[in-house]
């Protein structure tokens, strides 16, 4: 083997063997999106999901001593109970927009194990409370790139 | 008044930008030096508008001016005197305006060093330059004007970002942008190659140093970036794969293989394409950076969310990556290597690998970083790629990086034989194993920490068995132990220079994996005088009291520290300022050599009667911060004129 080709052969090695890691890493990492009406839809007990929606005035509950969170997220159409083990991060509120982390439970409840909070004040509530405002909120939780 | 006066100044100082690029190009092309000349007067001029457009903004944050739109929401009549003058540079506007400055400065340097030495480079690298910053004048009079009227003028401000009320706020946007904005000189020189046709080496001598500030300034942002994050953001990390992060570190990973690829073009005439196209994409991505931060295509705690103005960076994005091809594709046979790869194993081939290797780790950071938006235009569903995406592609990249890091600086040039790889290399690998053997039997268990162990030691090893053979030569000529060390140093400033970088990036990176693999956390709720326990931490806490501040209120916890004996009261906070609708924790820690103990204050009963706190132990942190400092230093010792041997 010459020179030239060890290089391109060596080369080819180096690329093929990144795009196998980037392909995995996506395979293995990759988060969907979903808002509740979505979740409810097409949910996979134990699937990594990221969901997105408002938090339901006076569904929150927090239990300080036990560490336990949990409200209900909604888009307007469908509810999805949440829990948590932790504190509130700081944006979170009821009325507000929230996006969560987690997978969804066959006791038919989302088990978050991550809240995002977001410096940001775009995640308000959908003040007339109609279509139009949910699907507004949506399109900003939706915009969370992280 | 003062917005009239500042947004006239901001269109003069425009004005004077484009026509100092053109008469530059046109005095360059057409060998008139009068014109040349005419555009370095522009070019002071430009400098010194933009110096007082910057003043009469801080004036105005100083004197609480809210008929200044931009004064107006960003600072209120309670921000304290410091965080006045960084709030300047807080926002979206203001920091176009500092990014102009530093632009404008960099030009008179660029003036001051080459206007005699480099004649026919110089005029075409000084078009380049006020080319640009007429367009960020442009930003400035069109997409984010910081002169703009408030009416009805406001009889308070709406406040400054209560985050950015820190220290770090002064210098880690600072540090940032010296850092973006330096690589605009080797991208002009390298323009000014390209023009000329002299793609010769001329180029890179004259931006060697440049290349290294821009570098040392961007490490310096992205350290103290990390540092802030650690200390404000109170999520216990310095480090999330945010997307702003991620903008400023691609173009560092670029800028660094450039570091090292010019070396193989100065010493074996090769790569100059490569090095060509280095610098035009690391410039490329100081833009792109830009764009991600101030357009809001991508949501992050750093975006301003400003629409209009990201068309207009990538706009002109696309206008310098196509001219600049362009100009790559015309001057395509002046670029060709003279020099060729003579062996597979030669500090050539070492070279080349890390180059190959940093520019994957900035393509896989590129691809996780535009994922959402690609998923979200191909496929209409929107997918995410978190953190640990990054880190799984990521750490064998830089782990081989680190390896190589050991391997480059010492192997042979052209073809290291036999001899030399053991002479170089026999200690350092039998004591790299050593170091993992003892880590095993000392209970690490962590494949990843063992591994990164035996790097650190094997790379550590190489540097330091370079150093003593340079000085025991130095010794035996009969020169005495400290002015042997001290001429090493000085004399071959750049290459031990890059060492003690190299010696930084190993303690950041013990740091980084200790952090990773040995940090624990949990979370707890205590009633006064009750105590949680981590790793042999107790906290206990004692009190909860309000204090009111000048511009918010805190609710201040009290906790007690102890490992068997009382360390430290640690007091966590809450900080309510008006303007905002939610809380920022304020964090408190203890910081260790072997260990951090990090507490945040989560919830909290309004009698104060109960608290529920998140508990850290963060390992070696500390050395990611240690490192930075080494690195920074090695990155000095790097810039200083080289003094050639007599």
């Amino acid at each position: 083997m010459n020179r030239r080709t060890k290089f391109i052969a060596g080369g080819a090695v180096i690329v093929a063997v990144l795009a196998y890691m980037i392909y995995a890493g996506v395979t293995q990492s990759a988060v969907y999106f979903v808002t509740p009406a979505e979740l409810r839809a097409t949910a996979v007990p134990g699937k990594a999901y990221r969901l997105g929606g408002m938090v339901v005035p006076g569904s929150l509950k927090w239990e300080a001593r036990a560490l336990d969170l949990s409200f209900t997220l909604s888009d307007g159409t469908a509810t999805v109970p949440v829990r948590h083990k932790g504190t509130p991060p700081d944006l979170f509120a009821e009325g507000r927009g929230a996006v969560v982390e987690g997978s969804w439970t066959a006791d038919g409840y989302f088990k978050a194990g991550l809240i995002m909070a977001k410096h940001s004040e775009e995640y308000k509530a959908p003040h007339d409370g109609t279509q139009a405002g949910y699907q507004e909120l949506i399109k900003t939780l939706r915009g969370d790139g992280r | 008044m003062t917005v009239d006066f500042g947004y006239g100044m901001t269109l003069v100082a425009l004005v004077l930008a484009i026509y100092g690029a053109a008469a530059a190009a046109v005095g360059a092309r057409a060998g008139r030096p009068a014109l040349v000349e005419s555009a370095q007067h522009a070019a002071l001029g430009v400098f010194v508008l933009i110096t007082a457009c910057f003043a009469l903004l801080t004036y105005a944050f100083l004197t609480f001016d809210f008929s200044v739109r931009y004064v107006a929401t960003n600072t209120n009549l309670g921000t304290p005197f410091y965080y006045r003058i960084t709030g300047v540079w807080g926002a979206l506007e203001g920091s176009i305006i500092l990014w102009s400055w530093m632009l404008g400065l960099y030009t008179l340097i660029l003036i001051l060093r080459h206007r005699d030495s480099a004649r026919e480079l110089y005029p075409w690298a000084l078009a380049t330059m006020l080319g640009i910053l007429a367009f960020f004048l442009l930003v400035m009079t069109i997409a984010a004007p910081p002169f703009q009227r408030q009416v009805p003028v406001a009889a308070d401000g709406r406040g400054l970002n209560p985050l950015l009320e820190d220290t770090g706020m002064i210098t880690h946007p600072v540090a940032l942008y010296l850092g973006f904005t330096g690589f605009t000189v080797p991208f002009a020189f390298a323009m000014a190659a390209l023009i000329t046709g002299r793609v010769g080496d001329t180029w890179l001598v004259l931006t060697r140093r440049w290349t290294i500030v821009a570098w040392y300034f961007l490490s310096l942002g992205l350290l103290i970036g990390g540092w802030w994050s650690y200390h404000v953001l109170g999520w216990g990390g310095y480090w999330a794969w945010d997307p702003v992060e991620n903008a400023a570190f691609m173009p560092w990973l670029t800028a660094t293989a450039f570091l090292h690829s010019v070396m193989i073009q100065e010493r074996r005439r090769m790569l100059k394409l490569w090095n060509i196209v280095l610098v035009i994409l690391t410039f490329g991505l100081t833009l792109f950076g830009t764009f991600l931060t101030r357009s809001g295509v991508i949501a992050s705690v750093h975006a301003f969310t400003q629409g209009s103005i990201g068309a207009l960076f990538l706009g002109f994005l696309a206008l310098v990556m196509l001219t600049a091809l362009g100009l790559v594709a015309w001057r395509w046979e002046a670029l060709r290597s003279q020099g060729e790869l003579d062996s597979v194993v030669s500090r050539e081939s070492a070279f080349l690998l890390n180059n190959v290797l940093l520019i994957a780790a900035a393509f896989t950071v590129f691809f996780g970083t535009v994922f959402p938006l690609l998923s979200e235009a191909v496929r209409g569903v929107k997918v995410s790629v978190g953190a640990p995406f990054f880190n799984q592609v990521n750490v064998p990249l830089f782990l081989s990086l680190i390896f190589l890091m050991g391997v480059g600086p010492l192997i042979a040039w052209r073809r290291a034989s036999l001899e030399n790889l053991k002479r170089n290399f026999l200690w350092p690998v039998v004591l790299g194993v050593a170091a993992a053997a003892a880590a095993f039997v000392l209970g690490v268990r962590s494949a990843l920490a063992v591994l990164t162990l035996a790097t650190t030691v094997f790379v550590g090893t190489t540097i330091g068995v370079d150093f003593v053979r340079a000085t025991r030569a130095r010794l035996r000529v009969g020169e005495a132990l400290i002015p042997a060390v001290g001429g090493l140093l000085r004399r071959h400033n750049r290459r031990y220079g890059g060492f003690v970088v190299h010696l930084g990036i190993l303690l950041i990176a013990l740091g980084v994996t200790g952090s990773h693999a040995w940090s624990v956390q949990t979370e707890a709720t205590l009633r006064r005088g009750e105590t949680a326990e981590l790793a042999g931490y107790r906290f206990r806490f004692d009190d909860l009291t309000a204090v009111e501040e000048s511009n918010h209120f805190k609710v201040v916890g009290a906790f007690t520290v102890s490992n068997g004996r009382v360390l430290d009261v640690l007091r966590p906070a809450k900080k309510f300022y008006p303007q905002e609708q939610s809380p920022i924790a304020y964090v408190d820690y203890r910081l260790g050599l072997k260990e951090d103990v990090y507490l945040v204050l989560g919830d909290f009963a309004r009698d104060g009667t109960q608290a529920t706190i998140k508990l850290q132990v963060n390992r070696l942190v500390s050395w990611i911060w240690i490192g930075g400092v080494v690195l920074t230093l090695g990155a000095l010792l790097a810039i200083l004129p080289e003094r050639r041997t007599a």
